[in-house]
């Protein structure tokens, strides 16, 4: 019996990514890292900025999103999520963008407490890339 | 009659017409492939996060403390009416169609004696509105710099939408777009938003139930004003390809008009410069014959 699942990344415009041989995902879920494995419990999450590592046989792959959701069911795993990139592709600029970006909103006076949490996350994040 | 020298001028003022409208189509023609293209990979987002919802709130539990962009206010009497259109026009009945729809909708609520806000998307919709609804546009968004749809302007609206519901300053939403359903047809769509309707989740009722990390409620209140800015990006891609197509098949009519009338203008002109040359040619008989 194989241990290979099925993922798909979508975002609005396209779909991001299709595979079917996924053995292991870990996604960066609201309330801590979660590893999904085949036959994992069909579960709806939501994403905080964070890293989604894929295994499978053709290689692991790493991704940064800052939000989505997550759903497993039938062993079909499907996360949507609005920005998601390749950490291949995610050069330094880039990085220093989207670092330069959220502190500018961290630094918001009115910002929520949730939102406020999120924006650290994502900070922290990004910094530890680097 | 007009005179020969009139004659020509028209057929070429309309050939250089029918130039026009032909590079037009092309371009359009062109633009339509891409539009279809990105409305065609941009749905399955949209179907997943409406799986993801109906799974979620066939779930919940506590139907009374519903996050309110579920339930709605409680209230029917305010209405918020997104219009979408085009920025451009010449592109058929792209516009008048969307506009015709809304105003009939507009006509039906005010016999309900609703109250009407409106916001319009694009500007030819505003244009059209402008007259009879003027002071029930509480704003107007255009996107003329940004050449293809695009997520962050769908999220721009959706986060105007629900600043404005949670403000308590309307009641109920509904978008207005032109679904795509081929070149030639597009279909007038009215789409309510908030609150959102589910009824249509009879099928296949979640027969595995999901495992919620955190609870239901959070993951639906972080939900929802999400599935708000897919709708409207849904509309906004559905809405780019319809008025490429539309406009495609606008300009394949001009085009075909244009031909018609070069021709029609053809043989008139053939006629007239044969009737010149009849009438010179008696002259000059009637006169050799005189002598």
């Amino acid at each position: 019996m194989s241990e290979e699942f099925k993922i798909e990344i979508v975002n609005p415009e396209k779909s991001f990514l299709v595979k079917e041989d996924a053995s292991e995902v870990v996604v960066p879920a609201f309330e801590g890292e979660m590893g999904i494995l085949k036959d994992h419990i069909s579960i709806i999450s939501f994403l905080k900025p964070g890293i989604i590592k894929i295994l499978s046989k053709s290689g692991d792959e790493n991704y940064y999103v800052e939000d989505g959701i997550v759903e497993f069911k039938n062993n079909n795993l499907s996360i949507l999520t609005s920005s998601i990139f390749n950490l291949t592709d995610l050069d330094k600029s880039k990085q220093q963008d989207l670092l330069k970006l959220a502190e500018e909103e961290a630094g918001k006076p009115d910002i929520s407490d949730q939102s406020k949490y999120l924006v650290d996350q994502k900070i922290e994040v990004l910094r530890s890339l680097n | 009659m007009a005179s020969l020298d009139d004659l020509k001028k028209r057929i070429a003022s309309v050939k250089s017409t029918q130039k026009i409208t032909k590079a037009m189509k092309m371009v359009a023609a062109a633009k339509l492939r891409r539009a279809q293209e990105s409305a065609e990979k941009g749905r399955p987002y949209s179907e997943k996060m409406n799986n993801i919802i109906l799974n979620l709130s066939s779930g919940i539990s506590d139907k009374e403390n519903a996050p309110k962009l579920l339930s709605g206010s409680g209230k029917d009497q305010i209405h918020l009416c997104v219009v979408m259109t085009s920025d451009r026009g010449l592109c058929g009945g792209f516009n008048s169609n969307i506009i015709k729809k809304a105003k009939s909708y507009f006509a039906k609520l005010s016999d309900e004696g609703k109250e009407l806000k409106i916001i319009t998307v694009g500007s030819k919709g505003n244009d059209q509105l402008k007259r009879a609804y003027g002071d029930k546009i509480i704003s107007h968004i255009s996107f003329k710099e940004s050449k293809n749809a695009n997520y962050f302007d769908a999220e721009k609206v959706g986060k105007m939408v629900i600043e404005k519901f949670e403000a308590e300053e309307f009641d109920v939403c509904t978008i207005f777009y032109n679904q795509f359903k081929n070149v030639i047809t597009q279909i007038p769509q009215a789409q309510q938003i908030i609150p959102l309707n589910v009824e249509n989740s009879e099928e296949d009722k979640s027969e595995d139930s999901y495992e919620f990390e955190p609870d239901e409620d959070e993951i639906l209140s972080n939900l929802l004003p999400k599935n708000i800015s897919t709708q409207i990006f849904k509309a906004m891609l559905e809405n780019s390809a319809s008025e490429q197509g539309s406009r495609m098949s606008a300009m394949d009519n001009a085009t075909r008009n244009a031909g018609e009338m070069v021709d029609k203008l053809t043989i008139e002109y053939n006629r007239s410069r044969q009737a010149a040359i009849t009438k010179e040619l008696i002259e000059i008989i009637s006169g050799a014959e005189s002598l």
